[in-house]
C-alpha cells in the first residue's frame, strides 16, 4: 500500500468523526436558525414598522460588510471581555447563524416580493387573512424560487465552517491540522480534508436537485430548465 | 341586494371614482362598462374591497361598511364584508401549486375550516357544474386558459358568496376559450347568480348582462337595463363607446371566419 494511502486511511476516522461530531451539527444548526433569523428580518423589511426595518437594516449591513472570520474572533475571543464568555461551539453557532440570517434575509425578501400581486388577492378574495394567504399561498410559492440560491448559501456554509477552527471548534478541518502536527504531512491531510468537504457538499447538490424536482412538479420555471 | 353609496376612490392626487352609487339586486347580472381608466376595475374592486374606498358606503346584504377620508377601517370589518363575495380575475390567479380541486377547496379548508371530506365533495360538485370534473387533480400550468377560468370560477363560488364579482373575466382568452367562460357565467346567470362584472366583451355584456352601468373619467354615464343602453343609448358618451366596441369585435370577428 502506498504510503499516502495508508496515511490517508489512518486519519480517515478522526477526520469523520470531527464532520460528523462538530461540522454536520455546526452547519445544520446555524442553518436551521439562520433562516429563521432571515425570515423574520425579510418579513420586517417587508412588512414591519420604520424603526425596526431601520434596526434590521443596521444588522444586515453590519454582518454583510464584515468578514464572518472576524465576527467570530469578536464573539469567542471579543465578548468575554465584555464579561460574556461562550465556550467554542456555541460561539461558532452564534456567529454562523448571525451570517446566514443576514445573507438569507435578502434572498427570503427578494422571493417573498416575486409572487405576483395577483396572487395576495386571489387569496385575499377567497377571504384569507394576511397570514393565511402568506402561509399557504406566498411562502410555497416563493419557497420554490428560493431553492437554488439558499442552497448555494447551504453550500458556502458548509465550507465556512471550516472558519470555526480558528476559534478552536475541532471540526473537520482541525482534525485535519492536528494530525498534519505529528506527522507532517499537510499535502496529504489537506487534500483529504478538502475530499471530504468536497463529499459533503455534492451530497447537499443531489438533495438540492432532487427539492427542485419535487417542488418543481407543478410546472413552471424550473421545469422549464430541465 | 349590494348598494354603494357616494363611492369616491382616490390615489394620490388622481380621482378615479366620483361619487358614484349603485343598486345591484339580488340575482341580477351587472356588467361595468366603458373605457380603460374609466374606473369599472376601481369599482368592482371597492366591492370586495381589494381596493378601499376613500369616501362612501359599501352594503352587501346585512353587512355595509362605511369610509371616512383619513380613517382606517378595521381589517376584521373588511373581512367580513369581503367574505360575502367571490372575485374571477382577468389573470385567473389560480394557486400553481394547487391542483384544481385543491384550488376550488382551499377557500372552504382554510378559511371556512371545512373537513377535507366534505370540501373535496363540494369542490368536486362545482368542477362539475364548471365542466372541469375530468380536469380535478391536475395542475393548473397543464389547463387552457379558458379551463383555468373555469376553475377560477369554481374556487370563487366555493364559499358560496352572496355576489361573483368578474373583472374583465375573458380579455386574455381568446374567442373559443372565450366561449367557454361566456357559457359558464350564462348558466349561472340563468340559476340566478348575482352577478358584477367589468368587462370590454360585448358579448358577455350584451348577453348575460340585465343591467349595464357605462363608466367613463370615473363618473357613471348612464346606466339602465342592457337591451337599452347598447340598443338605444341616451347620451353621446355612450354612443361613441359602443359603436366603437361593435366596430372592432365586428372586425375581429371577420378576421378569424
Amino acid at each position: 500500500m502506498p504510503h499516502w494511502l495508508q496515511l490517508m486511511l489512518e486519519s480517515l476516522g478522526p477526520l469523520l468523526w470531527a464532520a460528523f461530531a462538530f461540522t454536520a451539527p455546526l452547519t445544520l444548526l446555524s442553518f436551521a436558525f439562520g433562516l429563521a433569523v432571515g425570515l423574520v428580518v425579510a418579513l420586517i423589511r417587508l412588512f414591519g414598522p420604520a424603526p425596526l426595518v431601520a434596526v434590521v437594516r443596521f444588522y444586515v449591513w453590519i454582518i454583510r460588510g464584515t468578514p464572518l472570520l472576524v465576527q467570530l474572533f469578536l464573539i469567542f475571543y471579543g465578548l468575554p471581555a465584555a464579561g460574556i464568555v461562550l465556550d467554542a461551539f456555541p460561539a461558532a453557532l452564534i456567529g454562523f447563524t448571525l451570517n446566514i440570517g443576514a445573507y438569507s434575509s435578502e434572498i427570503i425578501r427578494a422571493v417573498i416580493g416575486s409572487v405576483p400581486k395577483g396572487q395576495w388577492e386571489a387569496a385575499y378574495s377567497i377571504g384569507m387573512t394576511w397570514s393565511q394567504a402568506m402561509r399557504r399561498t406566498i411562502l410555497p410559492q416563493a419557497g420554490r424560487v428560493a431553492v437554488p440560491p439558499l442552497s448555494n448559501t447551504f453550500i458556502s456554509l458548509v465550507k465556512d465552517t471550516s472558519l470555526a477552527a480558528a476559534i478552536t471548534v475541532p471540526e473537520l478541518f482541525q482534525a485535519a491540522q492536528r494530525v498534519v502536527a505529528v506527522t507532517y504531512e499537510p499535502l496529504i491531510l489537506y487534500i483529504e480534508a478538502a475530499l471530504i468537504y468536497l463529499v459533503m457538499s455534492s451530497v447537499l447538490s443531489a438533495l438540492q436537485t432532487r427539492l427542485e424536482k419535487r417542488l418543481g412538479r407543478y410546472g413552471g420555471f424550473l421545469e422549464a430548465q430541465s | 341586494m349590494i348598494e354603494l353609496r357616494n363611492i369616491e376612490k382616490r390615489f394620490g392626487d388622481n380621482l378615479v371614482l366620483k361619487d358614484v352609487s349603485v343598486v345591484i339586486e339580488e340575482g341580477s347580472v351587472t356588467a361595468l362598462v366603458g373605457p380603460s381608466g374609466g374606473g369599472k376595475s376601481t369599482l368592482l374592486r371597492c366591492i370586495n374591497l381589494l381596493e378601499i374606498p376613500t369616501s362612501g358606503t359599501v352594503r352587501i346584504g346585512e353587512e355595509a361598511l362605511t369610509f371616512r377620508p383619513g380613517e382606517r377601517v378595521a381589517t376584521r370589518d373588511i373581512q367580513r364584508l369581503r367574505r360575502q363575495t367571490g372575485m374571477v380575475f382577468q389573470n385567473f390567479q389560480l394557486f400553481p401549486h394547487r391542483t384544481a380541486i385543491e384550488n376550488v377547496m382551499e377557500g372552504l379548508v382554510t378559511v371556512l375550516k371545512w373537513p377535507a371530506a366534505r370540501a373535496r365533495e363540494r369542490a368536486l360538485a362545482l368542477l362539475q357544474k364548471v365542466g372541469m370534473a375530468a380536469k380535478a387533480d391536475a395542475w393548473p400550468a397543464t389547463l387552457s386558459g379558458g379551463q383555468q377560468q373555469r376553475v377560477a370560477i369554481a374556487r370563487a363560488l366555493a364559499p358560496s358568496p352572496k355576489v361573483l364579482l368578474c373583472d374583465e373575466p375573458t380579455s386574455a382568452l381568446d374567442p373559443e376559450l372565450a366561449q367557454e367562460v361566456v357559457d359558464v357565467l350564462g348558466q349561472l346567470a340563468s340559476e340566478g347568480t348575482t352577478m358584477v362584472m367589468a368587462t370590454h366583451d360585448l358579448r358577455l355584456a350584451s348577453k348575460i348582462a340585465r343591467e349595464v352601468v357605462f363608466l367613463d373619467a370615473g363618473v357613471i354615464v348612464e346606466k339602465g337595463p342592457s337591451a337599452e343602453v347598447f340598443g338605444n343609448p341616451v347620451h353621446q358618451r355612450t354612443k361613441r363607446f359602443i359603436a366603437t366596441l361593435r366596430q372592432e369585435q365586428g372586425a375581429a370577428a371577420k378576421g378569424e371566419a
